[in-house]
């Protein structure tokens, strides 16, 4: 409050009564500049609130869903490409089952390996590339062989494909814990 | 610091704007009086904060709207308030414009050379009330669905180009999608636009004439800073507390706090409780004054002229006893403007129907706000889940095309009490064991809420109750209780169904003596084909698909056959749709989705349940 007198009054034109800083020219000016304050902050508060509810939001934690019968997969190992449907509530809207993302999936001996699509670098979807028998993904170039791991020394990526934990149940049944990890990461973290 | 200072301002010469604004001359020192034209800049600069916010999270499309708006509210942290700080101040904006309007008016501040900065300040005045008006329809909630059409049907009648102006600002020749994203358009950027800039031209002009002082002087002059500034900062901290108790007030009645969200616009339900907000009262008031045909003069003429009057002020104000009468005109037109408002508020506030329309129109929005809260919002909106919710529309379906005949607890289901006695009986609780103890009494029987009004008053059955259940054996008054107990568990009804399960024994004992053995049997069928049952076929009597059955065709042989008294076969005459029959049967039997009966998620907020006006049997 001084420093604004300080800075402002010296160029003070002559008729403009200024009364000389006192005690009680402070105060008002302290009550103006607080009251001022609390009533504009109050509306900004109650923005920033509401602006800010998006970090209470916590990632739903990944439940297991049915993906596709185990005979859909090739027997060679190669893998295939399936949408997961779950249900999924966008803010207010309740979606009926729809494809949330989707898995690559291939046969590992008497089990099934699930890897995200979605690229550990930044977020692409990830192509198979089937004559070179492994992954690419189209926007940075990361390559990964076909177990997930990261397959040349220059690919961009940080980790290796996301692995799911994928389980066969009732003797023909794929079932993926789905789940999406945060990119850019060395390790997974979920998103 | 004063290097930093004396750096920046070398550069942006800061400090002598900030001496202008700070240290303009305030003649004859600092008054409560001249807060009003801070206290307007300072609601303006909350509008903008907290309409960005909300903007974030609004969705302007007929299927999102109103869902977006509830989300913001019931959904979001703080977002109850956030709403509610952008509604309210809404609201003292327009109070604080009057005040305003009134002060410069009062103090002269109109006449020469302030005479472009007054129309400039009428400008805005138009401005605000666009942005209210506005303003009013986003929630997309009935309310302001049905409130925005009136307007926008007057604007149609404006001479010349009132149809295209109409179809222009609704985006179509309906209200849609489109409708939405103009009026938003218009809300949070072409109006509010428009306002910055008036309103930089408007403090420009203010500052080059300076302040008109209310004469005469009180103190010496004084600088705005601080005295003034204190007093502006009291002012607008008293308009945000103000704006702050509405937000809560609702607490103070055990309601959630925040500001009304009627339920979703719904083009199909009528609103008998449309009406536009407070401040636009008395023009609908005003427009009840103008009989068809001249509606013209109401709506638009004479706001018309009015207007024009208060920008010919300037010029009035010169003459003689100009300011008088500018003075006298203001103050006859504000008079105007609160008597109709009163008018309007009495009128209503008298208006059973209308108390009636409001209280439907609560439990509408209340439920639909438990159903988004329990089930989800589905992608076709959250007006289907009350389109398809027997608790909403049941009574509104009985109201409609029973209770011409039937009543339920006494009135029409929705609250009305009709003039007419009844003509068929009384609904409330239909198959249960209290209602059929009712009918198998001898005294009700006949009585209007049974088959009085019916031509069944002197038929058989209400021979047989009169004159047979008149003097019974305790063993008699056992067996009825039991064949009572049968019947009614035939009906499964939600409400029945532990005292159901609880009295296996007795509902056996019911059907055999139904089945034979009993004077039941004489002419009701129940689980055996009687090919001489002449009453209707008590097997499943009251379940929802004999409910519905009796509904489409109650002159099948399996209810009244050719002794159907008046009751139209609903279905089959294609009076009402499939579906309408189904919501009326299960709110009838009492069977619609209870929030309480399912374990609530951890979402904070939870609408209020719903107060079950017209049912009793929650």
């Amino acid at each position: 409050m001084r420093f604004l007198y300080r800075t402002v009054r010296f160029n003070v034109s002559p008729d403009t009564p200024v009364n000389p800083p006192n005690r009680r020219s402070f105060l008002k000016e302290a009550a103006a500049i607080l009251i001022g304050a609390i009533a504009s902050l109050v509306p900004l508060a109650s923005g920033l609130f509401v602006f800010m509810d998006p970090l209470r939001r916590k990632s739903k934690a990944g439940d297991f869903i049915f993906v596709a019968s185990l005979t859909a997969l090739p027997e060679d190992g190669l893998p295939r490409k399936f949408s997961i449907i779950a249900d999924h509530t966008d803010a207010w809207s309740k979606l009926p089952p729809s494809p949330v993302g989707a898995v690559y999936l291939r046969r590992v001996g008497q089990n099934v390996e699930a890897f995200n699509v979605v690229c550990p670098h930044a977020g692409c979807f990830v192509d198979f590339i089937p004559d070179k028998k492994s992954y690419l993904c189209p926007c940075h170039n990361s390559t990964f062989a076909l177990d997930g791991k990261i397959s040349t020394p220059s690919s961009p990526s940080p980790r290796a494909m996301d692995k799911l934990t994928a389980e066969v149940r009732n003797g023909n049944e794929v079932w993926v814990k789905f789940q999406n990890f945060r990119a850019g990461e060395r390790e997974q973290i979920p998103a | 610091m004063k290097f930093l200072s004396s750096w920046l301002d070398h550069r942006t010469g800061y400090k002598k704007v900030l001496h202008e604004a700070l240290f303009e001359n305030v003649p004859g020192g600092a008054r409560w009086r001249y807060v009003w034209g801070s206290t307007l800049t300072f609601t303006f600069v909350v509008q903008i904060i907290t309409g960005i916010f909300l903007w974030m999270a609004y969705s302007p499309s007929s299927q999102t709207a109103w869902e977006s708006v509830y989300y913001i509210q019931h959904g979001m942290t703080g977002g109850w308030l956030l709403r509610g700080i952008h509604h309210f101040t809404a609201q003292a904006m327009n109070i604080l414009l009057v005040l305003h309007l009134m002060q410069v008016l009062i103090d002269g501040a109109y006449k020469a050379p302030r005479e472009i900065n007054f129309w400039f300040g009428l400008l805005l005045l138009l401005l605000v009330l666009g942005l209210s008006l506005t303003g009013y329809l986003l929630p997309w909630d009935q309310k302001g669905f049905w409130a925005t059409k009136v307007a926008t049907n007057i604007m149609a009648i404006t001479p010349f180009i009132g149809p295209q102006l109409q179809q222009l600002v609704l985006g179509g020749t309906e209200y849609g999608h489109h409708t939405l994203t103009r009026f938003f358009a218009l809300h949070a950027g072409v109006l509010p636009g428009l306002m910055i800039l008036l309103i930089a031209v408007h403090v420009y002009l203010f500052r080059r004439h300076g302040l008109t002082p209310k004469q005469p002087l009180r103190k010496p002059d004084a600088a705005f800073w601080p005295d003034q500034v204190l007093k502006d900062a009291v002012a607008c901290l008293a308009v945000l507390a103000a704006v702050l108790f509405l937000i809560i007030r609702p607490r103070l009645f055990g309601m959630e706090p925040g500001p009304e969200l009627g339920a979703p616009a719904d083009p199909s339900e009528p609103y008998s409780a449309a009406r536009p907000e407070w401040y636009f009262l008395f023009l609908f008031q005003f427009l009840k004054y103008f009989p068809g045909g001249t509606e013209m003069w109401g709506a638009i003429i004479i706001p018309t002229l009015v207007i024009v009057m208060l920008f010919a002020m300037p010029f009035v104000g010169n003459w003689k006893l100009g300011h008088r009468f500018n003075i006298g005109f203001m103050g006859v037109m504000f008079v105007g403007i609160a008597l109709l408002t009163v008018v309007a508020m009495l009128e209503d506030r008298r208006e059973p129907a209308y108390q009636i329309a409001v209280q439907s129109a609560a439990r509408d929005s209340a439920r639909v706000k438990e159903l988004a809260h329990a089930r989800g919002i589905p992608p076709s909106g959250a007006v289907t889940l009350l389109r398809d919710d027997p608790f909403a529309q049941g009574p509104k379906i009985f109201a409609r095309n029973c209770a011409s005949c039937h009543r339920f607890e006494g009135h029409d289901a929705i609250g009305r009490k009709l003039k007419e006695p009844p003509s068929a009986a009384d609904l409330n609780g239909f198959a249960s064991r209290t209602w059929l103890k009712g009918l198998l009494n001898p005294e009700n029987v006949s009585s209007p809420a049974y088959f009085g009004g019916t031509k069944f008053k002197d038929g058989k059955m209400s021979k047989f109750v009169k004159k047979d259940l008149a003097s019974m054996t305790p063993e008699q008054q056992a067996d009825l209780t039991a064949i009572i107990a049968a019947v009614s568990a035939e009906a499964q009804l939600k409400s029945q169904h532990s005292m159901d399960q609880a009295d296996s024994e007795l509902i056996k004992k019911g059907s055999e003596l139904l089945k034979k053995g009993s004077r039941c049997a004489d002419c009701h069928q129940f689980h055996t084909k009687d090919e001489d049952a002449t009453g209707p076929d008590l097997t499943g009597y009251g379940s929802r698909e004999w409910l519905i059955g009796l509904i489409t065709n109650p002159g099948h042989a399996r209810y009244y056959g050719k002794r159907n008294d008046r009751m139209p076969a609903f279905g089959d005459e294609k009076i009402l749709d499939a579906k309408s029959i189904g919501l009326v049967a299960d709110w009838l039997r009492g069977e619609w989705f209870d929030a309480g009966e399912i374990a609530t998620d951890s979402r904070p907020a939870a609408p209020p349940k719903v107060a079950s006006a017209s049912s009793g049997r929650e």
